[in-house]
């Protein structure tokens, strides 16, 4: 009673503060916690002229059935091993490319450099799809014309599942390297340089300066933003998956995600009811792993849980 | 000792230069590669492939781009309008609620943070959101559905807090409260004002996000007046690609008229256009907000 009370003392001592939370507080609650009321479509016989709670209760066949399709443990492989690779390669590039770049002397070089790497977190990934279509297709296919100017074989990238892990990582990084780095610049931009005059003195040389004083002192960041992604290592870089593979069949073995497998069960092939438990799967998959992870970090060192 | 010195110092800056050049050469590359091919004669590409430097130049595939211009002219319209409005629309709620939500003498911030936090870790997923917004709210067809969903995320939501709380001091507050302000008053008179870069940062994300989006055209768009650019571009790709599969399972030729391949091409400089002329601007503000948005927060 006490606390409801104070609520409600606050809540008019600051109205126009509520009131300016207020859309946000809208927004979250229809955009993101009403939805959650439908998981209960994941128990259900989907049908879209009945209303939620008048769908046949099935319990768990929907599940039943998404496990017997033995399709789920490649789903969340593929998962959490490209966003394992996305996490590890896109952070070790952007640390080394940040360095590198920061230690550079010329300022108009530095400036374009930096420009240049950043232009490509700029383009949609329908941009991102006809590039790789120009690079790699058949016909006419930039490497393949390369190729044949050389005498040699043309490859079928668009039939060769396993080329698409490392093209799928590669265009990650490119895409995402002037973002990460620019974050990682402004850290290394935020060390005195004091440290650097003192170990000049003590006759270390420039790797051993990068190495002892740079590296170390990004550990920070790097943590960071590890927690961050991790937090939603269930999630997948749709847009990039989508766009790349499409509905091209031949791919999936290696390429299908959970939320390419969601969203193509919900547009392509209609199976709501696949569709609706797989996310759900995700999402409750996804919640436990962040919980677990968070769990352990605190216990190794709280300042570095998420909360 | 000094020789050695110098030595290592050279060695450092060849290896920076030349990773430096190349990472930034891989980036630019595929750029020129479709600005060449958007002016190819499409018949070029198809016997040669794709190359660097035009083979035969043509404009031929911008004047098809442009053959039939409502169609472009409207996504245009539409991506426009959805830019514009979701990100000033996000602008506003997401200051207001970053100035809100770093108030120390507000009492529930920590709830609301946590509130809005949480839906990161757990969500219904795809199907339920599609429903809710097709079935219930009938959003489908309409500007609503192209704006609302994009207007914020908890990560902007988080880098707003974290900048207003680093640009504006806890005494300022304090001031204008004894003057006699109320607090939406301080928001507009001081804090705004004070946070320029981060505004800026937060409205080229939202403002990337909408003109790039593509996602929500091919969920809730069934209208083609109503397809954004994005969309609009994906469609014609996969048209074009469409009628060629056809075209060589059926040994009947129907894509010979159509420079498909440049078009393709010169659709993509078209979409990207506005972004890549802003670009210079953009990016500048764009490093400052975030190095002070998320790297001091």
């Amino acid at each position: 009673m006490r606390t409801r009370r104070g609520f409600v003392h606050e809540l008019s001592k600051n109205r126009l503060m509520f009131l300016m939370l207020l859309p946000v507080i809208v927004f979250f609650l229809i955009n993101s916690y009403l939805p959650m009321v439908g998981i209960y479509y994941a128990f259900t016989r989907f049908d879209f002229n009945t209303s939620l709670f008048d769908s046949e209760f099935v319990g768990f066949e929907n599940f039943k059935f998404l496990w017997k399709s033995g399709i789920l443990t490649k789903l969340t492989l593929n998962t959490l091993g490209y966003n394992l690779a996305f996490i590890v390669l896109g952070n070790a590039l952007a640390i080394a490319a940040a360095i590198l770049l920061s230690e550079l002397k010329l300022k108009w070089f530095k400036k374009l450099t930096q420009s240049i790497l950043f232009l490509p977190y700029f383009i949609s990934f329908v941009i991102l799809s006809v590039i790789v279509y120009n690079l790699f297709n058949y016909e006419s296919g930039f490497l393949n014309t390369l190729l044949k100017g050389l005498n040699m074989e043309p490859i079928d990238v668009y039939n060769t599942p396993w080329m698409w892990i490392p093209l799928i990582i590669l265009f990650y990084l490119w895409k995402n390297l002037g973002y990460s780095m620019v974050i990682y610049l402004a850290a290394i931009t935020g060390i005195s340089d004091e440290y650097y005059e003192a170990a000049k003195i003590d006759g270390a040389n420039i790797f051993q300066r990068v190495w002892h004083i740079t590296v170390p002192m990004l550990k920070t960041t790097f943590v960071v933003l590890l927690l961050f992604a991790l937090g939603s290592i269930m999630k997948g870089q749709f847009d990039l998956f989508y766009q790349l593979i499409g509905n091209n069949g031949v791919l999936y073995n290696t390429t299908d995600i959970l939320d390419t497998y969601v969203y193509r069960s919900l547009k392509v092939t209609f199976d709501i009811g696949m569709a609706t438990s797989a996310g759900v799967y995700q999402s409750v998959f996804g919640f436990v792993l962040v919980m677990t992870v968070n769990y352990i970090i605190r216990k190794i060192n709280e300042d570095y849980a998420l909360f | 000792m000094a020789i050695r010195e110098d030595k290592y110092a050279v060695l450092f800056k060849t290896i920076s230069y030349t990773v430096i050049i190349v990472l930034t050469i891989a980036c630019l590359l595929p750029f020129l590669l479709v600005i060449s091919a958007s002016l190819t004669e499409n018949e070029a590409i198809v016997k040669y492939g794709y190359r660097f430097i035009p083979k035969e130049f043509s404009f031929e595939g911008y004047r098809l781009v442009f053959k039939f211009p409502e169609q472009v002219l409207s996504a245009y319209k539409v991506t426009t309008i959805t830019t514009v409005v979701g990100t000033l629309l996000g602008l506003l709620f997401i200051t207001m609620a970053g100035y809100v939500l770093q108030r120390r003498d507000f009492k529930y911030r920590n709830a609301f943070s946590f509130f809005i936090y949480f839906t990161t870790l757990f969500g219904g997923g795809l199907v339920p959101w599609y429903i809710l917004i097709t079935k219930y709210l009938k959003l489908t067809d309409t500007y609503t559905v192209l704006i609302y969903p994009g207007l914020m995320t908890p990560f902007l939501i988080i880098l707003m807090k974290n900048f207003i709380r680093s640009a504006i001091p806890e005494e300022l507050n304090e001031s204008a409260k004894i003057d006699g302000a109320n607090d939406f008053k301080i928001y507009y008179r001081i804090v705004l004002p004070l946070s320029l870069p981060g505004i800026a940062t937060v409205g080229l994300f939202l403002a990337l996000a909408y003109w790039n989006d593509w996602f929500l055209s091919s969920l809730f768009i069934n209208d083609q007046k109503m397809y954004q650019l994005q969309f609009y571009l994906y469609n014609i790709v996969n048209t074009i690609q469409f009628i060629m599969q056809m075209g060589a399972g059926t040994g009947v030729s129907l894509g010979q008229d159509i420079p498909t391949e440049s078009t393709k091409m010169a659709m993509a400089i078209v979409v990207t256009g506005p972004i890549l002329l802003l670009y210079p601007f953009v990016q500048r503000y764009f490093v400052k907000g975030l190095t002070i948005g998320a790297v001091k927060g």
